[in-house]
C-alpha cells in the first residue's frame, strides 16, 4: 500500500496554490493534515498528479473571531482548536465533539478544513459545522465565495467545491452560551462513528444533527417537544435519514440510536 | 514555489532523535518507509498502513503521529523521535520501558515502539495522565496480544517514576 507517483508543491503563498488548482484542476488535491487523504492515496482510492501542502502558509494558520463567529483556517490543526483557550466558552460543541475526532495521534496533524472537505459522512467535524449552521469560505485564483454548510455536502466524500478551488475557512457562528450536546457511538472511541448525533438549542427549539446514517450530514429542526409528538418526530427523522445495514451495524440498530441518542440530546438542550 | 516532480528524488533534511538526517527521497515515500528503509531504524513498525493500527506512531514536533500517514517531504525542517531514542546510549532501557517489561506490558512486540511513543509524549506534556488519559491515548492503537491491562499498569508505573514518586531499579537490556 503505497500512494501512486506525484509532484508535491510546498507552497508559499495562497496564490500559489491557487494557481496549481486553476491549472491542473481535478489532478491536482490539497494536502493540509494528510490524515484523511493519506489513507486515500495510500489505497490508491486517490491518485492525483499533484499535491498541493499548505501547511506552510501562516496565513491560513488563524483561528479568528469576527462579528459573532469562529472562523477556523485551513492549516489548523484539530489538536490547535481542542487547545484554544476560547473553545469551551465559543464553541462549546466543538469541545464536546472534537476528542471523538480520530485519536490524539491523527488531531496532532489532521485540520478542521481537512475533515470538512473530506466529507465522510460520519466524521464529526462536518456534523457540528451543520449542526451550528456554519458555513465553507471557498477560495479560487479568481473569487472567494460562502457556501451554508447544509448547501455544501452532497453525498458521501462529495461536496461543493469546484476542482479549483480550496477550502481557506471554515466560520463557525460562537454558541453564545446557547446549549448544546454531542453523543456518538462507535466500536473504539475515536472510530468511524456508526452514529453520531449534535443538538443545539434554537429560538424555535433544537436542531438536531445526525451523522454516519445518511449519505451526509443531516439536520432537521424539532419544535414540538412534546413526549408522544417528539418520539413520533424522531421516528420519522430516523427513518427518512434511509440507514442502510453494513458491516459495522445493521439499518435497524443506527434507527433506534437515532431515536434513543436524539431523546436524549434533545431532553438535555431543553431541561 | 517549491515543486518537486514525482519522478526525480529529492533532497529532504530533518532531525531524527537528535541527529541531522539530510538525504534524498521521492515525494511519494512515507515517512514509515523512509525510516526504516533509507536510514535503517527499524524499531518503527508498519502494521495497518492508513492510520488504524498505531504501530508506526512517531512523534513529530514532540506530537504523537501516524508515520504511515505522513510524507517525509511534509517532515522537512520537523524534529522526529522514534522508539530507538528511548534507551540510552549504552543500550539500557529506559523508565517507560522497564517499566513494560517488568509488567509483561508486550508479548509479541508488534504494536509497543508506536505505544511507547505515544505515552512518551503524553508524559512529556502531562505528567499528573492519570488511568482515563492514559486510556485514551490508547484507543490509538490495537495490541492483540496483552489485553491493554498490562500496559495500563506499566503506563502508570512509568509515570510515577517519572514523577520522582518512586524509584524502580534499572534494568540492564
Amino acid at each position: 500500500m503505497k500512494p501512486a507517483a506525484f509532484d508535491y508543491v510546498r507552497a508559499e503563498s495562497l496564490d500559489e496554490a491557487l494557481d496549481v488548482l486553476r491549472n491542473e484542476g481535478s489532478d491536482a488535491r490539497i494536502i493540509a493534515g494528510g490524515q484523511s487523504l493519506m489513507p486515500m492515496l495510500n489505497m490508491r482510492l486517490a491518485k492525483p498528479r499533484v499535491l498541493v501542502d499548505i501547511m506552510r502558509l501562516e496565513e491560513l494558520r488563524k483561528i479568528e473571531q469576527r462579528q459573532g463567529k469562529i472562523a477556523v483556517g485551513a492549516a489548523v490543526r484539530q489538536a490547535a482548536l481542542l487547545e484554544w483557550p476560547a473553545l469551551g466558552r465559543e464553541l462549546k460543541l466543538l469541545s464536546l465533539a472534537l476528542p471523538w475526532t480520530g485519536h490524539v495521534q491523527t488531531r496532532s496533524r489532521g485540520t478542521i478544513c481537512g475533515s470538512v472537505a473530506h466529507a465522510d459522512p460520519s466524521a464529526e467535524t462536518p456534523l457540528t459545522l451543520l449542526a451550528l449552521g456554519g458555513e465553507i469560505v471557498l477560495r479560487s485564483a479568481k473569487k472567494r465565495r460562502r457556501v451554508a454548510a447544509r448547501d455544501f455536502f452532497l453525498g458521501v466524500m462529495a461536496t461543493d467545491r469546484n476542482d479549483d478551488e480550496l477550502i481557506e475557512a471554515v466560520e463557525f457562528p460562537a454558541t453564545n452560551g446557547q446549549r448544546c450536546a454531542f453523543r456518538e457511538v462507535a466500536r473504539r472511541h475515536g472510530d468511524f462513528a456508526i452514529v453520531a448525533c449534535a443538538a443545539v438549542a434554537t429560538d424555535r427549539g433544537v436542531r438536531l444533527a445526525v451523522g454516519g446514517v445518511a449519505d451526509m450530514p443531516t439536520a432537521r429542526e424539532f419544535d414540538a417537544l412534546e413526549s408522544s409528538a417528539l418520539d413520533d418526530a424522531l421516528n420519522a427523522f430516523a427513518w427518512d435519514l434511509d440507514a442502510r445495514d453494513d458491516f459495522h451495524a445493521t439499518a435497524r440498530y443506527r434507527r433506534d440510536l437515532v431515536r434513543m441518542i436524539g431523546r436524549e440530546l434533545i431532553a438535555e438542550v431543553t431541561q | 514555489m517549491t515543486r518537486l516532480g514525482s519522478e526525480q528524488r529529492h533532497r529532504i533534511r530533518f532531525t531524527l532523535n537528535g541527529e541531522a538526517v539530510d538525504r534524498i527521497c521521492e515525494p511519494r515515500m512515507l515517512l514509515t518507509d523512509f525510516i526504516r528503509h533509507e536510514i535503517g531504524a527499524t524499531g518503527t513498525h508498519v502494521g495497518c498502513e492508513h492510520g488504524v493500527c498505531g504501530a508506526c506512531t512517531v512523534e513529530i514536533d514532540g506530537s504523537p503521529a501516524r508515520a504511515c500517514l505522513t510524507l517525509a517531504v511534509q517532515v522537512e525542517g520537523c524534529e522526529i523521535r522514534t522508539v530507538e531514542s528511548l534507551a540510552d546510549k549504552q543500550g539500557r532501557l529506559g523508565v517507560l520501558q522497564s517499566a513494560f517489561r517488568r509488567n509483561h506490558a508486550l508479548q509479541c512486540g508488534f504494536c509497543t515502539a508506536g505505544i511507547l511513543m505515544s505515552l512518551d509524549a503524553l508524559f512529556a506534556r502531562h505528567p499528573e495522565a492519570d488511568e482515563a488519559e492514559i486510556r485514551d491515548v490508547l484507543t490509538g492503537h490495537l495490541c492483540r496480544c496483552t489485553g491493554y491491562a498490562p500496559i495500563v499498569k506499566a503506563a502508570l508505573e512509568a509515570a510515577a517514576e517519572l514523577r520522582g514518586e518512586t524509584k524502580i531499579e534499572a534494568v540492564n537490556a
